[in-house]
């Protein structure tokens, strides 16, 4: 008898805690990477719970459609991505596995943030000879803050569509955000006048839009094509090259296999700056904008 | 204040001088007057300065903010959206496979005693073959709607077959974590069935799977899946199968079999991932399913032809690690599974005698493998894997089910695998792969060398 009731006990606490965190009104966001869950989070105050697919030592390119994500897209009632093809290796099947209409491609709850600013280096030939090339453009869009800015006016749009309730909370903060973050630009802007023209060598092509927004100059990129890690044979040429016309850093993102990037340095003398690709989940975009700045002008000193 | 104070001391001193005093007097009083007046024109100067930086530092910011006014101007040209006839074609993804092979036994001597071997169970060819291709299409068919199709290319004897290996449609979202699939598609029972042959991390399928489903569990039917609302990942699910292929059998009017399925699972931290899953299959009336019996040379074959009740019971467990959970530079995968069969019922040889051949035949069969992956550089990986199976067979007419390849001979199965894996990109995979093969008594030394290439779009794999 007591048996059968300690079994019963059990059942219920495993219940309840399986279903406690369902219990909050708040909205429930799905960031696939850490930018975007920053970004959300300064847009919807308290009113929404964000959650992040991954995190700045993570390759977004490369995430594995795991048990947990797809638990965290089944409770999604929005989702904020990057778009184009960055997460197709993954999302489609979060997506397709979740049971969840909310966010299904087409629905007001799927936010894809390449959708609502221009791209830059849409490649004008399809082919996998040239690399893991992604067909709508590079989509490494928040190296830029003024796309960036763009998808926060588009983001606080679909927040008040998916939640009337909260508009004005809405209208609000993206007013503070713009505020701040224009005040945050022009100080950018100043800050890395020094950094204007300065010659760099990259590990990915992922940097395009900071080199568009400073002025960088990229010299080389030490993969042979996108996605495809680097071999002795094409760091030999891009040493080569560097002697003819040399760089002033090499530039690469944490996540990235730091192996080769510091070879070329040893060869060629060269600082190397290796930035987080997005911020942690602690920071704001603000403060990981201001950290990589930095980053790159302390080189300069 | 400070302004009229030194005119106050000024006129206070016109005003008290008498023009009687000489004109030395006057001259001091003009003195002072020229100092003050370029005092005063000094302190005039510096402000006419300061109010002109004070314009300028404010031209330059108008300056900025115009420019970067101008910038969101520029970059708000939205992505212009692709149009044509084909926009809206299917996702096509083609599979190409290659492989040289070298065997020490003949494959055609391959058996697995214990295990009445169908479907595609076997080794494959010697030498240098293709294997496996497959040419896959897949869209979203509304906002309702996936639907997806697999056509395999495989050569048998010579002759090219084309199989439907899958042809389904799927709720996209219907809503509260249901998904309902209908059509030809892998079943979920175990881990590794319901993943693509070119998706797995050995060029050939584990034993158990082998002697079970003849390699995989293919079947037309519908499925329904419901995911639970909660943090932990937890999916139960089942499907209402037709029944008329391997590993049941037979013409039925209604549902041949069935599974039912249960999968929990989640991360450790953000490095370690993991999922356990219990499954079941069903077949309560299967009617002359085929296999392939024990060899014997010469006159027309016999083959076994089974009727009866089938369960099959299976355990999977995966683990997954990956250095910051960022799987591109390294990572490692364990997984095991166990599977149990439990059958009941009676075995002919067709083409034997007259009179037929039968025994009463009550099975049972299990097995289970465990490997490991480890993805050591970005291009490379190591894997190993161990295969071991048991067999407990009974029937009436021993000699009858020692044909039908069901007496285990007292030998249980087991095989040891090592492979090295070069992944030149995604899309390609270079593979060595070597088996110690002890399905029977005569141990088989095995070597594999495969390319699995894939062209096309890019297909997501699953966990």
């Amino acid at each position: 008898m007591f048996h059968q009731w300690k079994n019963k006990v059990w059942l219920a606490a495993l219940l309840l805690t399986l279903c406690a965190n369902t219990a909050y009104a708040q909205l429930n966001i799905f960031a696939c990477e850490p930018e975007w869950a920053a970004l959300t989070r300064t847009l919807a105050g308290d009113a929404a719970n964000v959650y992040s697919a991954t995190t700045a030592q993570q390759d977004p390119h490369h995430i594995q459609a795991r048990p947990s994500l797809i638990a965290k897209v089944r409770r999604a009632d929005l989702l904020v991505c990057t778009g184009a093809e960055l997460e197709v290796g993954w999302l489609p099947l979060l997506l397709r596995k979740s049971g969840n209409a909310k966010i299904q491609t087409g629905q007001a709850g799927y936010f894809m943030a390449t959708d609502h600013v221009s791209l830059l280096e849409k490649p004008t030939v399809l082919d996998r000879s040239l690399g893991d090339i992604h067909a709508a453009g590079n989509p490494h869009i928040h190296l830029d803050p003024f796309r960036v800015q763009q998808v926060a006016e588009a983001l606080a749009i679909t927040l008040t569509t998916i939640d009337p309730a909260n508009k004005n909370n809405y209208r609000e903060n993206l007013q503070r955000f713009n505020l701040e973050w224009r005040k945050a630009i022009s100080q950018w802007q100043k800050q890395s006048e020094k950094l204007r023209g300065k010659r760099i060598v990259v590990s990915h092509n992922n940097w395009v839009y900071l080199e568009h927004w400073l002025g960088l100059e990229r010299l080389a990129v030490l993969e042979p094509q996108p996605g495809i890690p680097p071999n002795s044979k094409h760091l030999a040429k891009v040493l080569a090259q560097l002697e003819q016309n040399p760089a002033d850093m090499i530039l690469h993102a944490s996540y990235q296999n730091d192996r080769p990037v510091l070879w070329l340095s040893q060869k060629t003398g060269l600082p190397v700056v290796g930035v987080d690709f997005s911020p942690s989940d602690k920071n704001s975009l603000i403060q990981w904008f201001d950290g990589v700045l930095n980053q790159l002008l302390r080189t300069e000193s | 204040m400070l302004k009229i104070l030194p005119l106050a001391v000024t006129t206070a001193i016109l005003f008290n001088s008498s023009p009687v005093f000489a004109s030395s007097e006057t001259d001091a009083i003009q003195q002072q007057l020229e100092a003050i007046k370029k005092e005063y024109g000094q302190a005039i100067n510096d402000l006419e300065n300061r109010l002109l930086k004070a314009e300028e530092n404010a031209q330059q910011a108008n300056e900025r903010v115009q420019e970067v006014t101008v910038k969101l101007e520029e970059s708000k040209t939205s992505r212009p959206v692709s149009s044509g006839q084909n926009s809206f074609n299917p996702a096509i993804s083609l599979v190409l496979d290659g492989q040289f092979a070298s065997f020490d036994n003949d494959p055609e001597d391959y058996e697995l005693p214990g295990f009445s071997l169908g479907n595609e169970a076997g080794l494959g060819e010697k030498g240098l073959s293709i294997g496996h291709s497959e040419l896959s299409m897949s869209a979203n068919i509304d906002d309702k709607f996936f639907g997806k199709i697999t056509l395999a290319f495989d050569e048998h004897d010579g002759e090219t077959e084309t199989e439907l290996e899958e042809a389904f449609i799927q709720t996209l979202g219907l809503g509260n974590g249901f998904t309902l699939k209908a059509g030809r598609f892998f079943s979920e029972i175990g881990y590794l069935n319901q993943q693509h042959g070119h998706a797995w991390d050995f060029a050939d399928a584990p034993l158990i799977y082998r002697g079970l489903f003849g390699d995989q569990l293919v079947d037309d039917g519908v499925q329904m899946t419901w995911l639970a609302p909660t943090d932990t990942f937890l999916q139960l699910g089942a499907e209402l199968l037709g029944g008329n292929r391997f590993p049941a059998g037979g013409r039925t009017s209604g549902i041949g079999a069935w599974t039912a399925f249960a999968d929990i699972g989640g991360d450790i931290g953000i490095e370690h991932s993991w999922q356990l899953g219990l499954s079941h299959w069903q077949s309560d009336n299967i009617k002359d399913r085929k296999s392939g019996g024990h060899a014997h040379g010469g006159g027309e074959a016999e083959t076994p032809s089974f009727s009866g009740d089938s369960k099959i019971s299976a355990l999977d467990l995966v683990y997954k690690w990956a250095p910051n959970g960022n799987p591109n530079n390294q990572s490692f995968k364990f997984q095991f599974e166990y599977f149990d069969r439990d059958e009941d019922g009676n075995v002919v040889m067709l083409n034997s005698g007259p009179p037929l051949e039968t025994t009463s035949y009550d099975g049972d069969q299990k097995g289970w493998y465990a490997q490991a992956v480890y993805k050591f550089k970005p291009q490379w990986q190591v894997g190993l894997r161990y295969d071991w199976l048991d067999s407990d067979n009974r029937g009436s007419d021993a000699d009858v089910l020692a044909e039908a390849g069901l007496d285990n001979e007292g030998h249980t199965p087991k095989r040891y695998s090592a492979t090295l894996e070069w992944l030149p990109s995604e899309f390609s995979r270079l593979r060595l792969q070597y088996n110690q093969d002890e399905s029977y008594e005569e141990t088989d030394h095995q070597l594999l060398l495969q390319y699995t290439m894939s062209l096309g779009s890019h297909g997501a794999h699953q966990f």
